[in-house]
């Protein structure tokens, strides 16, 4: 494991208080990011992804609360700072890039207003200074015509370039993590390609380390140094890109990478995942993988696996990976 | 061919709103000219990205939308004048014939009817089975597409994104179907529920003999479960051939770019990905000549000045191009 990771999350627990009952939408979650490097936090919808990464921003929405963990950033206890001290944290050194652009840009400020404003409050600095400063990020995301764009409203702008402009903001106080939450989920695939890349060479430009959520294996093999794969709350494995790709050691994510119809290999029928991601109210008891898990034995019913460290990245959850020999249907 | 499309245009009026009057500002060319063929029991992709004229296509072959002129004709018959002119009887009797699966599962499902009322509504529509017979009926199809009996009950707030795809499926084969169009019908879904569906839609293929339209901006669920792919740019098929051809021998720039942009799931993989400048221009006024010409990477002088005619360059591999890469171009 690394020794100096910018930001280290330990038995993160965030739970939502609903009249239905209480959703334990992430339960012991765990990860670490080493400075300038990219991880992936990878899993279907309701794993617990987007719920991670508000709490880590410390914005998870009513009613939602932290109930449990550690989570440390450059030396600094997130949960313990006063809102005041968290405001200073939000936009300046952490940032988050939004998955759908076209909800999360302001429609009745211009896209000049909307860069200024994050570095006039974290900078003190001029309307003026930051205006300019605005128009040389638009510059750095590679949109044309930045002095056009500057007083367009988001509304006139497509969502290549609307999602262009939530990086640039993400990145106008240079923060030294990025969250960037499916950041290209809403953008069709070349526009997907371009960004990527930009994403790519932003985070090499300015030595950021980014985390990026993605339910899409095919991104992740292809921008992330490490993997982390949640399902229902938790952490499944956790290990390089290389590593988990070649070698998965989790039932889940062995399904996962068989599951995904792949360009290079046209197969009969798809392997399938029995079943669907279960309720987290009362999530099933044990590893709460196995009612989907084509592995499962009596222990995996009665018992919750420890997160156990196999090795220097890696880290698995399951009680049965060592007699497994899991294949990787991706690997080339 | 079972079906054929010839000519197919579809323009919509496009309006600028004044005080009283409404002035025309010009035509949007969602769908020019597009002619292809489906053969019986055949699966035919139409891929492309958002806004190039997929889901026209197959709302005029259905005529959920009358096309601007061209024809379809199906099993002999030129449906499109059937729908303009025939009685209901005649409609109701090519209805039967022909169904779509919507995109969304969550907006095409009425949320106050039950599922039993959803797959019986098309009885009582149609009458073409006796009323006795629908309960029975209805429990046959929802078997068929993997449902439980007990669901019969349930409203579809209380089912899971791929669990209402399968309702929409029941409820298209409740009329006995000859030629589904699905459009996106995974769109939506989880990676892992959405190789669930896809093995569906073959499986229903081969027990029932259905001809599907496939409408997917996904070229690896169209590498999956299609036989035929047509590629869409901006209202046009720019490329059509087998699926297996098409993977492997691409020659127009723009299909061979659409395939490097996908992310591949294997780190290992390091590829030269071709990334397109700009983005898809506006359907109002479409570039002259080749509509692909202002982002390709290979054109030349005539592409701004003249239209590529679609020509069969090999047997069955069908291409819109002056100036296509050279076949067996290695893209791996």
């Amino acid at each position: 494991m690394s020794t100096n990771p910018i930001l280290r999350v330990e038995g993160l627990r965030t739970h939502f208080y609903t009249f239905a009952g209480v959703v334990k939408a992430v339960d012991g979650v765990g990860l670490y990011v080493n400075k300038g490097e990219t991880l992936g936090l990878v899993g279907e919808s309701g794993s617990g992804k987007t719920v991670t990464a508000q709490s880590i921003m410390r914005i998870v929405p009513t009613p939602g609360k932290i109930v449990d963990g550690n989570m440390e950033f450059k030396g600094k206890d997130l949960r313990r700072l006063t809102e005041a001290e968290m405001q200073r944290i939000r936009g300046k050194e952490i940032a988050y890039i939004p998955q759908d652009p076209t909800t999360t840009l302001d429609p009745v400020y211009t896209v000049g207003e909307q860069l200024t404003e994050v570095i006039v409050k974290h900078q003190h600095v001029s309307k003026r200074y930051a205006l300019s400063k605005a128009a040389e990020l638009l510059r750095s995301v590679e949109i044309p015509d930045p002095h056009v764009r500057i007083n367009q409203y988001p509304h006139e702008l497509s969502g290549g370039t609307k999602q262009r402009i939530a990086i640039a903001r993400a990145l106008s106080c240079e923060p030294s993590l990025i969250i960037a939450d499916e950041p290209t989920t809403a953008l069709d695939v070349t526009i997907q390609a371009q960004i990527l890349d930009l994403l790519k060479a932003l985070r090499e430009k300015f030595d950021i380390a980014v985390i990026l959520i993605t339910h899409d294996m095919g991104i992740v093999a292809d921008t992330c140094d490490r993997v982390t794969v949640l399902y229902a709350g938790q952490v499944c494995e956790t290990g390089t890109a290389d590593q988990v790709f070649e070698k998965p050691k989790h039932p889940y994510t062995e399904a996962l990478l068989s599951s995904v119809p792949s360009l290079a290999l046209r197969k009969q029928k798809l392997s399938v995942i029995p079943g669907n991601v279960p309720n987290l109210i009362q999530p099933p008891t044990g590893c709460r993988f196995h009612p989907r898990c084509f592995y499962a034995q009596q222990i995996c019913v009665d018992r919750d696996p420890e997160l156990e460290a196999i090795g220097d990245e890696r880290m698995v959850h399951c009680h049965r990976w060592r007699e497994l020999d899991l294949k990787s249907a991706v690997a080339s | 061919m079972e079906l054929e499309v010839k000519d197919l245009t579809k323009h919509f009026p496009v309006y600028e709103r004044g005080v009283i009057l409404k002035r025309k500002l010009g035509d949007l060319h969602a769908v020019d000219r597009v002619s292809f063929g489906i053969r019986k029991n055949e699966t035919m992709g139409l891929v492309g990205e958002s806004g190039c004229g997929k889901t026209t296509i197959a709302k005029c072959v259905l005529y959920l939308e009358p096309p601007s002129s061209g024809e379809v004709i199906f099993e002999g018959k030129n449906i499109t004048q059937i729908f303009k002119k025939a009685n209901r009887a005649q409609v109701l009797a090519l209805r039967r014939q022909m169904q779509y699966i919507f995109q969304n599962p969550y907006a095409s499902l009425d949320p106050r009817m039950t599922v039993a009322d959803i797959i019986m509504e098309p009885f009582e529509v149609h009458r073409h089975i006796p009323r006795d017979q629908w309960v029975n009926r209805m429990y046959e199809l929802l078997r068929m597409v993997g449902l439980e009996k007990y669901h019969a009950e349930r409203y579809p707030h209380e089912f899971s994104g791929g669990q209402r795809q399968r309702i929409c499926i029941a409820r298209a084969l409740a009329v006995n179907p000859k030629f589904i169009a699905a459009d996106e019908p995974v769109a939506s879904l989880d990676v892992s529920v959405r190789a669930q569906i896809l093995n569906l839609l073959q499986e229903l293929q081969q027990k029932l003999g259905i001809t599907y339209l496939y409408i997917s901006h996904d070229l690896s669920t169209v590498r999956h479960i299609c036989h035929r792919v047509a590629v869409m740019y901006l209202g046009k098929i720019v490329e059509l051939a087998e699926t297996d051809e098409l993977f492997d021998n691409p020659l127009h720039p723009y299909t061979v770019a659409l395939m490097s942009a996908i992310p591949v799931p294997d780190p290992k993989l390091k590829r030269h990905r071709i990334i397109l400048p700009g983005e898809v221009p506006s359907p109002i006024n479409p570039p002259t000549g080749c509509r692909f010409h202002p982002r390709c990477p290979r054109r030349v002088d005539i592409c701004s000045k003249e239209e590529p005619p679609l020509i069969e360059v090999q047997p069955g591999h069908w291409l819109a191009c002056y100036n296509p890469w050279p076949p067996k171009h290695v893209f791996a």
